[in-house]
């Protein structure tokens, strides 16, 4: 293994050294932690890691490599979460030089050097997570050997990473009785499959889009990286959404805008919930749910107006994982029910939002 | 919520530890207690396993050393009348005794609720059919597997389902009497012997090849699942979980078929309706996404108690807690303590369990491995590679490998067999396979081991070859002592390579500053803090979540490594009642040990846990950061023992007996010379090396002698030779005699007894004693001895000579903690045989009995505290305890269930009568004994032996049994008096009923076969009779001593009159 030495540079100067792997170029963003132990090709490809460098603190990554990308008769790609990688850079300890497969067409090493996208790897990632969840996410940059080593980083939350990532135009799939518009602020496409599977008609549009101006028998506002707060147009058009009464379903930043266009406000969590095991509660019974998450920024229920209530909370810190009307059929998560990757415990909640159509 | 109705609560331990069924039950057992408890709920505890930790004081409320079967069972509810009954912490064996229970209503009748998992829901897990049919209710696709009750409906079956099949029986403990079978005779042999297990048999098709992988789940009463570990086996399908090798999490699957799979466990722990824990296994095809369950257990399991120290996630103590009546989201983590008990762990480390098997000890057994358990014992490694991982854990099995390369040659006549064919050193034949150029892709063509774990292991071939071609030990930079030592290599390893010292290897480590992390683990891969004290060590890493200590008052308790035959739970006993002693005397307690099956390597048992190495580079890098009071070497048998001298040499302060005066006991020369200078008496020995100087030797002393190689080829490490032919066949062919090799001859005297002094000593002064006694004469280890304490037929000028010698050995060795010596005596004189200054397997047993804790005592002299000694005088107590072996030849295909010198069984229990039949009878029973009701089958060696056995065949007779003997016997006994019947030899000798056909048909209900000595050599008639005994589920005892003991016993008592008496009932006379 005759790789190039390369560095973790923090912004606050600290510095991790290992070996490049991958794109072997610089890279900066800011650097989050995941504690999932698989699912590295879902992940790389979500889009609400737009703007991240992602630190997987399981220690051995590229096992079963990378497969083929397939794209479906709807245009929907049948591996990942979308067309292409959404990290700025990956950050592991162990990397797997040999994966074995029989659905894989590549290594990780190679799918990022295609992608262009740099990896870093022998990094104690576990000391890493421990200092981001002391002292917060931090912006940082991975530097191959031979590259000069930035000092200043930009902040991609001050970014709109919704716009950078939402699609440019209205797009439609599947087919059936019910239309459902979905927001796409960054959608995973496994959102939409878990639409589209249920008989329904799904019409993408983007972030941006009025979507009053449409036909639909329910809104589905999606996932997507970064602050909520810069989404305002996407909340004033919820707001009017929600003067009516057809179903609203919403997944993580889709819980976020929904609870701000519902008055709440949003702050940015120390350093976020990315994993495959958080636990939630579904309030005011004694079920619980082992979902998948990936979100740096929370709803604060106490700003809720007073038609909502807390649907789901997280039994590790408390924070709010969903909302719902008291009479109304509005109700969100702040977890991802079409999990890819992670647990599908609760993809129920789109048979819950169909039923309501 | 806590269900308040249930306020005393039956638990069933699992019995001895045996192949299937071991130290695991110790530890989910103890941790159900330890959970019920805390809520202050009445605990009651039966298991005759008197060495285990939950049988010890203030774990249960009350203890019964009496078997796990229904009547025992009964009876003891009867008494007691507890509310509950918990089925799913004592394996098996438990499960078994707590259907019968539910089926025969007696249950119902005493009004006992069975708490977690309903008991129909477990018949639905163990029955195969309604197993299947249950699943197909849900569309899980399962093995298909087809039932039969005979022979000629299992060969339909396979003829239906098309060979290759698997036969297993039903209702039996980690696939006994299980086997693959290519062809219709294979398929005889199997199913016959199933047969004799249980009434059914399952023949399935075989999906050998196929990945294992399994799951975890745990469910609560409202429903909300959890899966706590994944884990995958290494061995493709087709070898025993048991025997594979095995990592978590999973390695080679991709997020879908990882949820995939989860998905669909907790669907089957949902639809079956289990409450609390429940294990389900996979087999995955590795060409798409097929798969099959290929079973469900309702209960904990090995696999869980792995699983509950891969995680820290402590799967029992919530499966209690559950059982209760608790939700998931009510319980906390017990690592964070502030996150709840309803989440999945989160790893970021791997971890790695092998087991450990001791096949070498059985003569004639099979080394293949494959769908039934033969595995003794395991190990689990730490790492943050795979690699890592796996040498750690291949050292920690301490059969003398160095790591994965480095290693003593493999010899093998056939590589490609070798590979192709599962044994229990088939990953060194993968090593040699890539020595010798194979690749990948060829090694997996033989194993169909997936390619990322050979892969991974060729690796360290890459590392070995790099190392091997730096000129010297100085030659190898930074970047590649580092490399090798992220990949699990050891010291000593890379100081093999350039045939350099492990100690200039770490100075060389330390001059370039590698140094080894110390980790957590914490359930959250760090995402929330915890106060967790369950560490382990790791090259892969820059920054250890720990810093040096500075206080004065930590002690390092070192454990006892892998459960292995010679060195099992009893040493895990002595260490946790050291660590507990430590923590009461305001102590700060670390423990070492890998073993995942204990209660010692619980995190909550100690103040900090190291699951990692026992080995000498290991414990001084902990030593380096924990900065220790002094370590304790001699409560963890004889691995932690073996490191006293090189710790003491690096300045380490070791409590108790000095690690010189440990040496002067362990070297056999320095030994006999304490004991010469004593002018106490031993059997005479000699180390030779050569032919001539042993017929020398041996033409002074005469036979018989004991013979013990340090280097051994194959088959026992030590024999009892008789003649010049035994001699010259035994070391010929099974060992290596050599000035570098020598072999160490004594003289052994027949028909002595031989017994056990247990002490503890302070500054050389004898505080504490007991003696216990064997009921075979010596020449049966005394780890498969029956033992009986206080002794019964000892002489009193016996026991004073052996007294007045053991305080001179423990004034001369100034020794301060725990020992043992064992004795021979013969007419009227003691001989010292062997004397160890640390704790011994005993050591619960005796202080059990004695309600006298001697590693208590022990752990206070080494801390210099000095106790009184204890009011307690042996020979005044009005019981008897019995400690009994537990054998597992069933497991061992082939082997002769003969006992010797080499010691054989896998367990033991210990049980208090207020007779010596009494206790007896219960012992014997517990080790899985039915007393006869109908006839005895006798086959009863030499004249002298015969002689031996007349008085006990003359009270079987007079009990109005029936008599069958082989010819010689039989002829012995109608010329004394006894009627008995003639059966003939297998090789057909003689006249009657064919002796086999006796045994397969159980016309006989036990059989007496006493070898004519202890020579391993032939295979004869004596043979087949024990084998046969063996595999057709026939109680066998080959000792005439034991024979006649037992024999005594069940004709004067029967066992509807052995009292059932709780331990705390047998009051010790304190002398005034």
């Amino acid at each position: 293994m005759s790789r190039k030495k390369a560095t973790l540079r923090l912004e606050d100067g600290r510095e991790f050294t290992g070996w490049s792997f991958g794109f072997e170029g610089p890279s900066q963003g800011e650097i989050v932690f995941s504690t999932a132990m698989v699912g590295y090709p879902e992940s790389l490809t979500d889009p609400s890691y737009s703007g991240q460098i992602l630190c997987v603190s399981f220690p051995l990554v590229g096992n079963y490599g990378i497969p083929e990308e397939q794209l479906d008769a709807e245009g929907l790609c049948t591996r990942f979460e979308s067309e292409r990688i959404h990290v700025r850079g990956l950050v592991i300890s162990d990397y797997s030089e040999k994966y074995s497969h029989w659905d894989a067409a590549k290594s990780l090493d190679q799918w990022l050097k295609e992608q262009r996208i740099p990896g870093i790897c022998g990094i104690d990632t576990r000391a890493l997570v421990q200092l981001l969840r002391d002292e917060g996410a931090k912006l940082g940059a991975i530097v191959p050997e031979g590259f000069p080593v930035p000092t200043t980083f930009a902040d991609p939350n001050l970014e709109n990473q919704v716009a950078l990532v939402s699609c440019r135009e209205v797009k439609r799939y599947g087919s059936g009785k019910k239309r459902v518009v979905l927001v796409d602020c960054g959608v995973k496409h496994q959102i939409i499959r878990c639409l589209t599977s249920r008989g329904v008609e799904v019409t993408r549009v983007p972030w941006d889009y009025d979507f009053n101006q449409l036909e639909w028998d329910g809104l589905f506002v999606s996932n997507g990286p970064g602050n909520p707060a810069l989404c305002e147009t996407t909340v004033r058009h919820l707001q009017v959404a929600l003067q009516g009464d057809k179903p609203i379903f919403g997944i993580c930043m889709g819980n976020q805008l929904l609870g701000r266009a519902a008055g709440g406000s949003t702050f940015k969590l120390k350093y976020g919930h990315r994993s495959h095991n958080q636990p939630v509660r579904l309030c005011g019974t004694d079920r619980c749910f082992i979902t998948s998450q990936n979100h740096g920024f929370a709803l604060d229920t106490a700003t809720l107006g007073p038609d909502w209530e807390p649907m789901f909370v997280n039994l590790n810190d408390g924070t709010n994982e969903g909302i719902r009307h008291k009479t109304k059929p509005f109700f969100s998560a702040q977890f991802h029910p079409e999990a890819s990757s992670g647990p599908v415990d609760t993809e129920f909640l789109f048979d819950e939002f169909i039923s309501k159509l | 919520m806590l269900d308040k109705t249930i306020r005393k609560v039956i638990l069933l331990g699992s019995g001895a530890l045996k192949i299937g069924e071991a130290g695991e039950f110790d530890y989910s057992g103890s941790q159900a207690l330890k959970a019920l408890r805390e809520e202050g709920i009445e605990t009651v505890l039966i298991n005759p396993n008197i060495a285990t930790v939950q049988t010890s004081e203030g774990v249960a409320d009350r203890v019964y050393f009496l078997p796990v079967t229904p009547s025992f069972v009964e009876q003891v509810i009867e008494k007691e009348r507890p509310q509950g009954i918990l089925l799913s912490f004592g394996g098996q064996t438990a499960l078994n005794c707590g259907v019968e229970l539910y089926r025969s209503g007696f249950l119902e009748r005493y009004d006992v609720r069975v708490l977690g998992t309903p008991v129909d829901t477990i018949i639905d897990t163990e029955d195969r059919d309604l197993f299947v049919k249950r699943l197909d209710e849900i569309g899980v696709k399962t093995i298909r597997s087809h039932a039969a009750a005979s022979l000629a409906e299992a060969r339909a079956a396979a003829e239906q389902v098309g060979y290759p099949v698997i036969v297993r029986a039903a209702f039996a403990l980690g696939g006994l009497g299980s086997g693959f079978c290519d062809n219709e005779r294979e398929l005889e042999a199997v199913a016959g012997k199933a047969f004799a297990f249980s009434p059914q048999v399952l023949v399935e098709k075989s999906l050998r090849g196929w990945k294992e992988i399994e799951y975890e789940v745990v469910r609560d009463r409202y429903d909300n699942c959890i899966t706590v570990c994944n884990m995958e086996n290494f061995d493709p399908l087709g070898v025993h979980t048991g025997e594979s090798i095995v990592v978590a999490p999973s390695q080679t699957l991709t997020n879908d078929e990882f949820h995939f799979l989860r998905k669909k466990a907790i669907d089957i722990v949902r639809h079956l309706g289990i409450v609390g824990e429940c294990n389900v296994q996979y087999a995955f095809s590795p060409d798409g996404e097929d798969y099959r369950v290929i079973e469900v257990n309702a209960r904990l399991s090995r696999s869980s108690a792995l699983a509950s120290k891969a995680t820290g996630y402590p799967l029992a103590f919530v499966a209690a807690k559950l059982a209760l009546g608790y939700g998931l989201f009510e319980l906390k983590n017990s690592v964070t303590q502030t996150t709840p008990a309803f989440f999945e762990p989160a790893l970021d480390y791997v971890v790695c369990k092998i087991p450990r098997w001791d096949l070498a000890k059985f003569k004639g057994v099979s080394r293949e491995i494959g769908s039934s358990m033969k595995s003794v014992g395991e190990v689990m490694a730490i790492g943050r590679t795979f690699e890592e991982a796996i040498q750690k854990g291949l050292r920690m099995i301490g059969q003398g490998a160095n790591g994965f390369v480095c290693n003593k040659p493999y010899k093998t006549e056939d590589l490609d067999w070798a590979l192709q064919h599962p044994t229990d050193t088939r990953i060194f034949a993968i090593a040699a396979a890539f020595e010798s150029g194979y690749t990948v892709e060829r090694i997996h063509a033989l194993t169909q081991i997936d390619k990322w774990f050979l892969d991974k292991l060729f690796n360290l071939e890459t590392t070995y070859r790099a190392l091997e071609a730096c000129p010297s030990l100085a030659a190898v930079g930074k970047e590649l002592f580092g490399q090798a030592k992220r990949q699990g290599f050891s010291d000593i390893q890379i100081g093999r390579v350039f045939h350099r010292p492990e100690a200039e290897v770490r100075a060389r480590r330390h001059a370039l500053d590698l140094r080894p992390c110390i980790k957590q683990i914490d359930t959250l891969a760090a995402e929330f803090p915890a106060m967790t004290n369950y560490l382990y060590l790791t090259y892969n890493g820059t920054k250890s979540d720990i810093a040096p200590r500075y206080e004065a008052n930590t002690v390092i308790v070192l454990g006892s490594g892998a459960y292995r035959i010679g060195s099992s739970v009893e040493f895990d006993w002595c260490g946790v009642g050291a660590v507990n002693t430590l923590r009461k005397r305001g102590w700060q307690a670390v423990m070492i040990n890998y073993n995942p099956e204990t209660v010692s390597t619980d995190y909550d048992t100690c103040d900090r846990l190291y699951f990692d190495e026992l080995s000498f580079e290991t414990v001084l890098e902990i030593c380096s950061v924990e900065r220790p009071y002094g370590v304790i070497v001699s409560v963890g048998g004889q691995i932690p023992n073996n490191l006293a001298l090189p710790l003491r040499q690096s300045g380490i302060h070791i409590l108790g007996t000095s690690a010189e005066d440990i040496d002067r006991a362990e070297d056999r020369g320095k030994f006999s010379a304490v004991v010469d200078r004593l002018g106490v008496a031993q059997p005479r020995w000699q180390a030779l090396t050569t032919m001539d100087e042993i017929e020398r030797f041996v033409d002074e002393v005469g036979f018989p002698v004991l013979v013990r190689p340090s280097y051994v080829l194959s088959g026992a490490a030590m024999n009892v030779c008789y003649s010049v032919a035994d001699l010259h066949t035994f070391l010929e062919m099974a060992v290596e005699v050599s000035a570098e090799h020598p072999v160490v001859i004594s003289s052994f005297i027949q028909r002595s007894k031989e017994f056990e002094f247990d002490a503890v000593a302070d500054g050389g002064r004898i505080l504490a004693h007991a003696i216990s006694e064997h009921i075979e004469y010596a020449g049966v280890h005394s780890g498969d001895a029956t033992i009986q304490f206080p002794p019964q037929k000892l002489y009193c000028v016996t026991a004073a000579q052996i007294r007045r010698v053991a305080t001179a050995i423990a004034a001369e060795l100034h020794i301060t903690g725990p020992f043992n010596i064992q004795f021979l005596a013969h007419e009227g004189r003691v001989k010292v045989i062997e004397c160890n200054l640390r704790a011994s397997r005993s050591f619960p047993f005796v202080s059990k009995v004695l309600k006298t804790d001697f590693i208590d005592l022990a752990v206070r002299c080494m801390l210099g505290e000095h106790p009184a000694p204890p009011a307690i005088d042996a020979f005044e107590l009005p019981y008897v305890g019995i400690k009994a072996s537990q054998f597992s030849f069933s497991r061992l295909n082939q082997a002769d269930p003969v006992l010797g010198v080499d010691m054989a069984s896998t367990g033991e229990v210990g049980c208090i009568g207020d007779n010596f039949d009494e206790a007896l009878l219960k012992a014997m029973l517990s080790v899985g004994h039915r007393i006869p009701e109908g006839a005895v089958l006798i086959s009863s060696g030499n004249a002298l032996q015969k002689a031996d056995l007349l008085p006990a065949c003359q009270m079987l007779h007079a009990s109005g049994r029936t008599l069958y003997a082989t010819p010689g016997t039989c002829r012995y006994l109608n010329e004394n008096g006894v009627p008995a019947k003639s059966a003939r030899m297998p090789d057909g000798e003689g006249d009657g009923p064919d002796t086999l056909e006796l045994i397969r048909s159980h016309q006989v209900d036990l059989v007496i076969n006493i070898p004519k000595n202890f020579t391993h050599v032939e295979l004869s008639n004596g043979y087949r009779i024990r084998r046969a005994a063996i595999d057709f589920n026939v109680p066998l005892i080959t000792n005439s001593r034991l024979a006649t003991a037992y024999i005594r016993a069940f004709c004067r008592l029967s066992p509807k009159e052995l009292p059932v008496k709780a331990w705390d009932e047998y009051q010790t006379l304190a002398v005034s």
